[in-house]
């Protein structure tokens, strides 16, 4: 198994790309966000599994966003995601607001192979009066006046994701953490980074492979050590607290982003 | 806030009156009432969303009395039961299997419909909160939910909702299993009617009136039999501040140390 660079990784994105990220508690690549920023991607339209968090809120606040899809954005404790409501107050980016099961439920119909599916809930709800994409039809196995809401099958272009570990043959492993897996699934390519690679096959051991995503759903692997950082990784590191929230007050203004950006994102790859 | 400072004076010994409280003991005492009011549907698999360390100390406070409650706690690493990636909590709540779920919004309105996205247009083009998470499907298929707003103003409880995340009631025929019980605030208990979709005041927190309510509250409501919102017991405030604060210690730290005086081993 031949893992690439980070950079390379990043260089594999096209601009405008549909990029699919899990938020803080479940395994973004805040590895991948900081080098697809120092690539200067454009335009991508990214979508939150189910939600968005720092990871979001860096690529928005570089403007490589056009299009937010996602159940909301939040930097937990510390609070709302800034650059993600400055974008949104100025016009620069276009929000597609959903509800978590619904993103859930369109990346199955993607990994099933079936056009749509249906979901309960929602109507009433004024998300589904701004998704025109979404259908209320009426249940047919059900009695008249029984109407449901149909979601269409959604394949993002790219998943990215932080997995503990890859093995010698490009399976990953990230325990519990399957809408990962889901997401893996769903998509046309998934890239992700990894804290290390290790020797052996991690589904010939019954410990290891429910938690392994196989490696015919991963295209490319990278080693980004504390690649999730300053988010956890199940139990290897957490959740950098000080950090996010240092991020949240400097990323209140346009300067002080700028400033954070400079420091966090392009001062540690010159000196990496 | 409900205890004025000078009201955490140690009692005089002998005194009958109920003991001395922090205002989120008070909270959780209430929303731990609300858990097990034998009217409603019985509260055998309660979740508890991320950053809600009030709901979580009343559940707590729920098992910890004896009561078989499973809890998942959806923001802990440890206590989060599911295996099956995020969606988990959704394909259980779709089925029923989830009887009982806590929301709050940055708006809530007189027909318990929520807010979560932001005020003036549409996605929220005035202020934009965080985003609707799961509530336009929980709401809907929870067999009941437990509104809490700490913050009781005209400014979060108003008349109509800017933009709806979730409603409080449906047309007739919409598949819906549940909804509102009661809005808990810093100030009162509301019950919530899904028939006539409006509230009625159930109780009131110690200091707070009707009229007080009724001045900080932007939409209309009914007033009932309205009792004082009754305190914490001996046993209930012995609970919360020992073996429900060592449960929370590690992932509400702060709330800990602000609530029960208590901090983590550095």
């Amino acid at each position: 198994m031949t893992t690439i660079s980070l950079e390379a990784m990043a260089a594999s994105v096209p601009d405008g790309a549909l990029l699919a990220l899990p938020p803080d508690n479940s395994l973004p690549s805040v590895a991948l966000a900081r080098a697809l920023i120092r690539r200067g991607v454009k335009n991508l339209r990214l979508l939150g599994v189910p939600v968005s968090g720092f990871a979001t809120d860096i690529l928005i606040g570089a403007g490589c966003v056009v299009e937010v899809q996602t159940s909301a954005v939040s930097l937990g404790e510390a609070g709302f995601a800034p650059r993600f409501t400055a974008a949104l107050k100025a016009g620069r980016i276009t929000v597609r607001d959903a509800t978590c099961p619904a993103i859930h439920t369109m990346l199955q119909a993607a990994e099933k192979g079936v056009p749509f599916m249906p979901l309960r809930g929602l109507i009433g709800s004024d998300i589904l009066a701004h998704r025109p994409d979404w259908i209320v039809q009426q249940n047919p196995f059900g009695p008249p006046g029984d109407v449901i809401v149909l979601l269409p099958a959604l394949s993002p272009d790219v998943a990215v994701f932080h997995a503990a570990m890859a093995d010698s043959f490009g399976n990953v492993w990230l325990g519990r953490r399957r809408e990962c897996a889901t997401l893996a699934h769903a998509a046309q390519r998934a890239l992700v980074t990894v804290e290390r690679v290790v020797e052996g096959n991690f589904l010939e051991d019954e410990r290891l492979a429910s938690g392994t995503i196989n490696a015919t759903y991963i295209s490319a692997i990278a080693i980004a050590e504390r690649g999730a950082q300053p988010v956890a990784l199940l139990d290897e590191y957490g959740f950098d607290a000080a950090y996010v929230s240092e991020y949240a007050r400097m990323a209140k203004t346009d300067a002080g982003f700028a400033e954070w950006m400079a420091r966090e994102v392009f001062a540690q790859a010159a000196a990496a | 806030m409900m205890a004025a400072s000078d009201d955490r004076r140690p009692q005089a010994e002998g005194l009958n009156r109920p003991p001395v409280c922090a205002p989120e003991e008070l909270l959780a005492t209430t929303l731990a009432r609300l858990i097990l009011d034998p009217t409603a549907h019985p509260a055998r698999h309660i979740a508890v969303g991320a950053a809600s360390p009030i709901p979580a100390a009343a559940c707590w406070l729920v098992a910890k009395q004896g009561h078989p409650v499973r809890l998942s706690l959806l923001h802990k690493r440890s206590g989060n039961p599911f295996t099956e990636g995020t969606r988990e909590l959704f394909d259980l709540t779709g089925q029923g299997r989830i009887d009982l779920f806590f929301l709050g919004g940055g708006q809530i309105d007189g027909q318990a419909n929520l807010n979560l996205v932001g005020t003036g247009g549409w996605p929220g083009t005035e202020v934009r909160f965080p985003g609707s998470f799961g509530s336009a499907f929980m709401y809907f298929m929870t067999h009941r939910t437990i509104l809490f707003r700490e913050e009781h103003s005209p400014r979060v409880l108003v008349d109509r909702v800017a933009n709806i995340s979730a409603p409080g009631v449906s047309a007739p025929g919409v598949f819906r299993r549940g909804h509102a019980q009661a809005l808990v605030t810093g100030k009162c208990v509301f019950r919530f009617d899904p028939a006539a979709a409006r509230f009625t005041l159930e109780s009131l927190h110690p200091g707070e009136t009707v009229e007080g309510v009724r001045a900080a509250t932007g939409f209309d409501f009914d007033v009932g039999d309205v009792q004082p919102t009754p305190p914490p017991s001996e046993a209930e405030l012995a609970l919360l501040r020992g073996p429900i604060c060592d449960e929370m210690l590690e992932t509400y730290p702060e709330f800990c140390a602000r609530v029960f005086g208590r901090r983590s081993a550095a």
